[in-house]
């Protein structure tokens, strides 16, 4: 099977799982601005995205690209270390035209998957998570607040460690995106001479459009809690 | 305007390809900044015949920057730090007096240190025979312009078909991945009819050997097309890219 035994199969791989996450984000990060402009609005996204049939196969998959993502990541990295050798350059300089984020991509990701577990647990094991062990019969679950998502959003942001947190992890996906997004665009194939810079500069607005929808709404609510 | 500094060279000295290699320094008095780097290494092997002592074993053929033979990882830079140029094409005067100079040979699991400084690069030979030429029986020689070829895609195939297979991509690259090279052959043909025949083969086949002999995989940092001494575009990897996905898709 050549999306596992070639390398270039293996980076299509990377690409279409990363990318498929990128529209998740620019998904979940457009739903999370309705928190801002209606809080009632933001609640009935919640309950249509609670333990519904459909929103839970969305989720399912959703775990699933992310694992085939992380999993591929780090048979990629081991590969390619050893690709170096064993000896390794005693002095390395960088060059001008390579961003940071392109050889930190590993680094960020695991940085990535970090807040990923954090997040999970501050909203996703408090709203969907509950209403699953609710539906499943465990009696001592409090699913009052279970799709009450603002509610978990002015608990979390009032607490500035979170905030700090969150806005970490949203600068490690920034720096993650500037390089997958127009990475996995070459992967596949998509990209010339003339698509180069282009693609570039969409990659740059892209990761920046995600991570200030995202930041917007945890710094509002920071503001607010400090407001109140 | 002759001018001369005086260097120290710490040059990553190995007897062998399983013996345990380290870094050696040697110290070079007035050494002309018009002198090219491989001269300046010829000067230092003369230091030490004269001391009898072994010279540096190091790859080098027209030293004009054609052959793509000269090698060498300079102050963290394969071909040194300036842009665009072979080794041999590198001038003593981007160096400053009194400045320690690293020299280290490629590094790459598939390109193995033969002895000091110079590496097995038969890796590279290898994909080119796995596809790298077209099949043409023999015969009467066709007319050069019988076939119409848009100048775009004649200029694009020649920048790609500039690599002189030197290694510097895959020694550059943090992954020891040979794409840019792998892509630059497979551009230079399949961007030209007479290439167009074979292209989806050729494109499985030198990818599949590239894969083989412990090339690692391209993650696009770029660093590649950024050192190459023919500035060969990163745009290449993507055709590569686009050739083999192809390909695959249709079988």
């Amino acid at each position: 099977m050549w999306l596992i035994n070639s390398s270039v199969g293996r980076k299509v791989v990377m690409s279409i799982t990363g990318a498929s996450l990128v529209l998740f984000l620019l998904f979940h990060a457009s739903m999370n601005l309705v928190a801002i402009i209606s809080e009632e609005g933001y609640n009935m996204i919640c309950e249509f995205l609670g333990a519904n049939w459909y929103a839970l196969v969305a989720t399912a998959g959703l775990a699933g690209l992310v694992v085939v993502h992380i999993l591929y990541a780090f048979i990629l990295t081991v590969q390619n270390y050893r690709a170096r050798g064993s000896q390794r350059y005693a002095v390395s300089a960088g060059q001008k035209d390579v961003s940071w984020a392109s050889k930190n991509m590993l680094v960020l990701g695991v940085i990535v998957v970090l807040g990923i577990g954090l997040h999970l647990f501050n909203f996703w094991y408090k709203m969907q998570f509950a209403e699953i062990l609710h539906m499943s019969g465990v009696a001592d679950v409090d699913i009052a607040k279970a799709t009450d998502g603002v509610y978990w959003i002015k608990e979390t942001f009032a607490n500035p460690i979170y905030v700090v947190l969150y806005l970490v992890w949203l600068a490690a996906i920034w720096f993650h995106l500037t390089h997958g997004v127009w990475s996995a665009m070459h992967s596949l194939g998509l990209n010339n001479g003339i698509w180069m810079k282009r693609i570039k500069t969409i990659s740059c607005i892209v990761s920046t459009l995600v991570v200030l929808m995202f930041a917007s709404v945890v710094v509002y609510y920071f503001a607010m809690s400090l407001c109140a | 305007m002759e001018k001369s500094i005086n260097i120290k060279l710490r040059v990553w000295r190995q007897a062998g390809p399983k013996a345990k290699g380290g870094f050696e320094t040697y110290e070079l008095k007035n050494i002309s900044t018009d002198s090219s780097f491989l001269e300046m290494l010829d000067v230092l092997n003369e230091q030490l015949i004269s001391e009898r002592k072994e010279p540096i074993h190091f790859d080098h053929d027209c030293r004009e920057g054609i052959c793509g033979m000269c090698s060498l990882y300079i102050n963290g830079h394969p071909h040194g730090p300036d842009s665009a140029i072979t080794t041999c094409q590198l001038h003593m005067r981007k160096f400053k007096d009194g400045e320690t100079i690293t020299v280290e040979p490629w590094r790459s699991n598939a390109f193995p240190v033969i002895k000091d400084l110079t590496v097995n690069r038969n890796a590279y030979d290898q994909i080119i025979q796995a596809g790298g030429f077209v099949s043409v029986n023999t015969g009467g020689v066709p007319d050069a312009n019988a076939i119409p070829i848009p100048k775009k895609d004649a200029d694009e195939a020649m920048d790609a078909a500039s690599c002189i297979g030197c290694g510097a991509c895959a020694a550059a690259c943090k992954n020891g991945s040979a794409m840019l090279f792998v892509a630059a052959k497979v551009s230079q043909l399949a961007l030209l009819p007479q290439g167009r025949v074979e292209a989806a083969a050729r494109a499985k086949a030198m990818v599949a050997k590239m894969d083989e002999l412990g090339f690692g995989n391209c993650t696009n940092t770029g660093a590649c097309a950024a050192e190459c001494p023919k500035s060969v575009s990163l745009a290449n990897i993507a055709r590569l890219n686009r050739e083999f996905i192809c390909a695959k898709i249709k079988d």
